[in-house]
């Protein structure tokens, strides 16, 4: 699994670390989303599929 | 393109007899004609969209404008017209004006930070059942407790002096109705603005721990924005912070206790998940902002089998769109504490999604988990028929509940 987050696109939410908080934060100065984790174990993939769908500004980007 | 011969429907609608289901004309339209034209209160006639998937699109649209500037942009009643003409916040602007004054806000409402907090929401919560219990019954929850607790958090967050909350819950009030006439909505922002105004100035000269002092301090003192345009994002986060979180407390109080099974459930769990749950299904059921997200189309193009044209209002339903069965699979008109919910467009959707979408699911985990445990016999003390919903208001709920133990 490969995730890119597109900063410049994140309104900061948080909806993806309300779905996955092992692979997202936000950062602390704006509350960007920031990746905590590269390449998640097979058992967090659905929490980031659904991350990246609920992400109400389309700056989440998930290939397998 | 189909075309049609009924009558143009009038949004929004009225409700049908069940109090938490959206206006039945809605569901024929998601049904029957899902992008459709509709008319307004000025006679305008707007694209309504009613569907989840095509709602989605045209919310995460760049050709869409939230700028309600715009010729065409359906505008929700007079008095918010003439609002919008006085002060705009960033909820009514348009990229990249939007995101750079969202960011300056987006760190207060991150997750973490709004965590943090729940020790405090928890003891506002707990701090406000102990005057209820201790008080005379029956009572009306809203004023006793499902408006007192947001007022209490986003005045803290904010910095606002809570010996000011019944200005603005006065204010609120006339803001948020949409039979306010226009000059009286535009008097009340004024008072608003003037006050949060004032308390800019204070607070860049003593500035304390709170969301207005950095931006005093930060943007104020330096120059990058003025008194006005600090007041005008501090009006928007008080009535946004008021009355939306205060409405699901109390219409979902109502909700659960018209559905016992699951309000005892909810009441039994220690699994924060199921309360996080319940909470998304709760947002999803009753999807109190039910006056449409509002729109104009920036270019042509098509949705849902209809062309839209540059200039034309367009209108999102999230109301309808949350009880599209293409997304809320099985039967998306009941209330279910364990669907899986969290897609639901309850805070909009594209980049104004609200900003404290997050401090309100802490707050509604908090009440949600701790009301029903602490006041296990809380009742309704008048039948729900006789309950006085707020038809005429921006976001729904309830007027007054009465309720005993």
């Amino acid at each position: 699994m490969k995730i890119t987050i597109d900063q410049e696109k994140c309104v900061g939410s948080g909806q993806c670390v309300l779905a996955a908080s092992e692979v997202f934060d936000q950062r602390e100065e704006d509350g960007v989303a920031v990746l905590l984790l590269q390449d998640p174990p097979e058992a967090l993939h659905q929490d980031v599929r659904d991350a990246a769908n609920i992400c109400p500004a389309l700056a989440i980007e998930v290939s397998e | 393109m189909t075309e049609t011969f009924r009558e143009t429907a009038t949004y929004p609608m009225a409700r049908g007899r069940c109090p938490f289901d959206p206006p039945p004309e809605l569901g024929h339209l998601q049904e029957n004609e899902p992008v459709s034209r509709v008319k307004l209160w000025d006679g305008s006639t707007p694209w309504l969209v009613t569907r989840y998937a095509d709602l989605r699109a045209v919310l995460a649209d760049p050709r869409v404008s939230a700028d309600s500037r715009n010729a065409g942009y359906p505008h929700i009643s007079a008095g918010l017209a003439a609002r919008r003409q006085r002060a705009k916040s960033f909820i009514n602007v348009d990229d990249p004006e939007h995101g750079a004054q969202r960011r300056l806000l987006t760190a207060d409402f991150m997750v973490r930070k709004v965590e943090a907090l729940r020790p405090k929401i928890q003891r506002i919560v707990d701090d406000l059942i102990d005057e209820l219990l201790a008080g005379p019954k029956p009572v009306d929850l809203v004023q006793a407790f499902a408006l007192p607790v947001p007022s209490l958090v986003i005045c803290e967050l904010l910095g606002v002096p809570y010996a000011d909350h019944e200005l603005f819950q006065r204010i609120s009030k006339t803001l948020i109705s949409r039979e306010t006439p226009p000059d009286e909505s535009v008097a009340a922002l004024e008072e608003l603005l003037a006050y949060l105004g004032d308390l800019v100035e204070r607070k860049s000269s003593e500035p304390g721990d709170d969301l207005l002092s950095r931006l005093a301090v930060e943007q104020f003192r330096t120059g990058a924005m003025t008194r006005e345009q600090i007041a005008a994002m501090g009006q928007l986060l008080l009535v946004a912070g008021h009355e939306t979180t205060a409405n699901m407390i109390a219409l979902g109080t109502v909700a659960l206790l018209e559905n016992p099974g699951q309000l005892a459930e909810l009441r039994e769990t220690d699994d924060p998940r199921v309360i996080a749950n319940a909470v998304e299904e709760l947002l999803r059921y009753l999807t109190i902002t039910h006056s449409g997200r509002r729109r104009v189309a920036l270019a042509d193009f098509e949705l849902g089998g209809q062309l839209i044209r540059k200039g034309d209002g367009i209108i999102a339903a999230g109301e309808i769109a949350n009880r599209d069965a293409e997304a809320f699979p099985g039967d998306p008109n009941t209330l279910d504490i364990h669907r899986k919910a969290r897609h639901h467009v309850a805070f909009g959707y594209g980049v104004h999604q609200c900003l404290g979408q997050p401090l309100a699911r802490v707050e509604l985990q908090v009440v949600y988990s701790t009301l029903y445990r602490r006041i296990p016999t809380l009742a309704l003390a008048e039948p729900v028929d006789r309950l006085d919903f707020k038809h005429d208001m921006l976001v729904y709920g309830v007027h007054r509940l009465p309720v005993t133990w």
